[in-house]
């Protein structure tokens, strides 16, 4: 459940947030449409609290954030529930596909190695990468590296996926390969055992948003200006 | 000079009070007992004196390189010198004083056994010195081996009376033995070939004693003394000894005139001083070692504090940075070993690791920063939006990654620190580069000792590039 009450928020060159009010029910998925600085990306910066807001609440996995800085704790709690996909990947260089995705488990939550690594290959599997757990992020394709990134931030059992253009960065033909693991993920928020992951997709593709969302959000100057729910 | 009608003559300014040095109260004019000496001796050979600045220590390759015609700044007649160069007769007689801490019993050459003393470099307080298994620690300026007695970092100072009396015997806590340990004299050094200008040198100079010009030049200066009534003989005056007979007495003791300087036997290195060559060189690895061990996580930490830390510490952490950056690590070492001696009480090694330490830390730390700003930034975003600290995302994702980057540059540093190591000799550490000086003045000799010297340092700073070429292969294909 993300609740978001009168979010405002400006940077030096003017405000990119404008008064955002809406709600995601859980397990339900969002698409965000827009143009580029419309404030989509701002907004699930400020959902994982990587952004800071200057006015307004919001409401998620369970926790609340004010305007202003956060505290590290609450910040250190609200990500083990909240986890993230960038447009760029960021796979961290120096480490193995397996040890990208357990260092956080590993360090930020103190799971042991063997748990940590089971789960890691589990999650592997389902993003159809369970042979390259050794690799190093240099030797993979880019659809490959955003695979191993979905799986890095569902690791730590998250209840809530923001995912920032996961296929912007792509090349077309490295696209559906990662539309295809997005599919299983919102299947997974969809499935049977009742309401699972809550997604928010920013995106550029309609397609892919008509497909896969319960609703989509249209911004436009830091406002929501549509809201629709796919046939 | 006959030509030029100028006579060159070589000094160091270093040396100071009285022999030849700048005057306090008008910059840029050169004055001491030795240029008024020089300027008499041109007068009577009817030319003009023209000074040369010269290392002290190097004072004898350039007069035979021939950048100037006489060494005249305190060279002290030896049997070594005899053989390398052509000697005046003696311009001042001088007495080797024991400067000791009061209350030290200590007050003749055969008690300085096994003892800690320092002198200066190539002179014959340090033969004497050795002659007598003492513990030699060699400075290269005048003060500072009275400074180090002071602090208790060596037991004696044995250094001819005219620098003992200024720099030495008034200084609190210090206190001069009376009589002289050994006598022995100041001599103009000549080229071997310049038999003409010998004699004419020597006749010039007993003119001076016998008008009376060099009496009244000494006494302007406050340094004729008994001693000097030794320099009147017609003969030559004994070679410094350290035989207790040539100690007492003041009278002259004629010696046959030594005819023309022989030419010595080439010297090769001798097995002993490859030892001390080898010795040397596990003192410059042992520097560096420690030295780079302690500037690479202070460098470190100071980038982290730079780039990640609050306005204060970062403020703080520049401030060192452009502190140690911008100012001569010589300087550093100085202050260090010298200047803060009364706080800081270090022995040379603590002080040579110390100071390159610190040094080099500023060093490290530019080259982290760089290194971390060459990370993208989504780095630490993907790290912070998974939940670890800040010090966590430094720590598993950020230093990581910029060690690899910076290892090129920590080789090459570590490389430069093997060799700006040799800078520590001006604390007394008789590192490889100090050795090969040393070795290369008693052999007469650069060209062995430079090769081995450079050998030395090439076998320790190859492995290290072949090293940092394999890390960075295994890092890259890990």
């Amino acid at each position: 459940m993300i609740r978001i009450a009168g979010l405002h928020k400006a940077f030096a060159g003017g405000p990119v947030l404008a008064g955002i009010d809406a709600t995601v029910a859980e397990g339900k998925i969002v698409a965000l449409l827009g143009a580029s600085g419309s404030g989509k990306s701002t907004l699930l910066r400020c959902l994982n609290g990587l952004e800071t807001f200057d006015a307004g609440t919001l409401e998620i996995a369970g926790f609340s954030l004010k305007p202003g800085a956060h505290d590290a704790r609450t910040l250190h709690a609200l990500r083990a529930k909240v986890g993230m996909v960038f447009q760029e990947f960021h796979l961290f260089s120096h480490l193995s596909v397996l040890d990208n995705i357990t260092l956080a488990p590993r360090i930020a939550r103190g799971a042991a190695r063997a748990p940590a690594e089971a789960h890691a290959r589990e999650l592997l599997a389902q993003v159809g990468l369970g042979e390259r757990a050794h690799a190093m992020p240099r030797e993979l394709s880019g659809g490959q590296k955003q695979r191993v990134a979905i799986a890095r931030a569902l690791a730590q059992g998250v209840s809530v996926l923001l995912l920032d253009e996961p296929t912007s960065a792509l090349d077309p033909d490295l696209r559906e390969e990662v539309r295809e693991v997005l599919r299983k993920v919102a299947r997974g928020a969809h499935g049977a055992s009742g309401p699972g992951l809550t997604i928010l997709l920013v995106t550029h593709e309609h397609a892919l948003a008509r497909e896969l969302a319960d609703e989509i959000w249209t911004l436009a100057a830091g406002k929501i200006t549509g809201i629709s729910r796919p046939a | 000079m006959h030509e030029s009608g100028e006579l060159g003559w070589g000094a160091d300014l270093q040396g100071g009070e009285p022999y030849v040095y700048e005057s306090p109260t008008q910059p840029g004019v050169i004055i001491g007992f030795e240029v008024e000496i020089a300027e008499a001796l041109a007068r009577e050979l009817g030319v003009r004196a023209k000074f040369h600045q010269n290392d002290w220590s190097n004072l004898i390759p350039s007069l035979e390189r021939g950048d100037f015609d006489l060494a005249l700044n305190g060279l002290e007649d030896t049997p070594a010198r005899r053989a390398r160069l052509r000697l005046s007769r003696p311009y001042f007689v001088y007495g080797e004083t024991l400067a000791v801490r009061r209350g030290s019993q200590l007050h003749s050459l055969a008690e300085l056994s096994g003892r800690r003393i320092g002198t200066l470099n190539q002179t014959v307080a340090q033969e004497l010195l050795q002659a007598q298994h003492a513990e030699v620690v060699l400075y290269e300026g005048q003060q500072e081996p009275y400074l180090d007695l002071s602090q208790g970092r060596v037991e004696g100072v044995l250094l001819d009376h005219v620098i003992a009396d200024r720099y030495g015997c008034a200084q609190p806590g210090l206190s001069c033995v009376k009589q002289d340990l050994a006598r022995g004299t100041y001599v103009i050094g000549m080229r071997p070939s310049d038999a003409e200008l010998a004699t004419r040198v020597d006749a010039a100079l007993s003119r001076l004693i016998e008008s009376g010009e060099l009496r009244r030049i000494l006494e302007h200066w406050r340094l004729w003394d008994a001693r000097q009534a030794e320099l009147s003989a017609r003969a030559p005056l004994p070679l410094p000894s350290t035989s207790s007979a040539a100690v007492a007495p003041l009278a002259p003791v004629s010696a046959a005139i030594p005819g023309p300087a022989p030419v010595p036997a080439k010297q090769t290195i001798s097995r002993a001083q490859f030892g001390l060559f080898f010795q040397g060189a596990l003192f410059t690895l042992l520097i560096s070692v420690c030295a780079f061990a302690l500037a690479l996580p202070l460098g470190v930490l100071l980038a982290v504090v730079r780039s990640h830390g609050g306005r204060v510490s970062r403020v703080l952490a520049t401030a060192y940075v452009e502190l140690f950056r911008g100012t001569p690590v010589l300087l550093q070492l100085y202050v260090l070993y010298y200047g803060l001696s009364s706080l800081v009480r270090l022995g040379p090694i603590q002080a040579a690791i110390l100071g390159l330490g610190l040094n080099y830390a500023a060093y490290e730390a530019e080259v982290h920063r760089g290194a971390l700003a060459a990370l993208p930034r989504g780095q630490a975003e993907a790290a912070s939006s998974l939940g670890l600290s800040r010090i966590q995302v430094l720590r598993h994702v950020l230093l990581p990654q910029s060690l690899r980057i910076a290892l090129p540059a920590l080789t090459n540093d570590f490389v430069a620190l093997l060799k700006d190591s040799s800078l520590v000799s001006v604390i007394t550490v008789v590192e490889l580069t100090k050795r090969m000086t040393i070795v290369a003045v008693e052999l007469r000799d650069w060209v062995v000792p430079g090769l081995l010297c450079a050998g030395m340092y090439f076998a320790l700073s190859f492995p290290l590039s072949r090293l940092s070429l394999w890390l960075e292969r295994r890092y890259q294909s890990a």
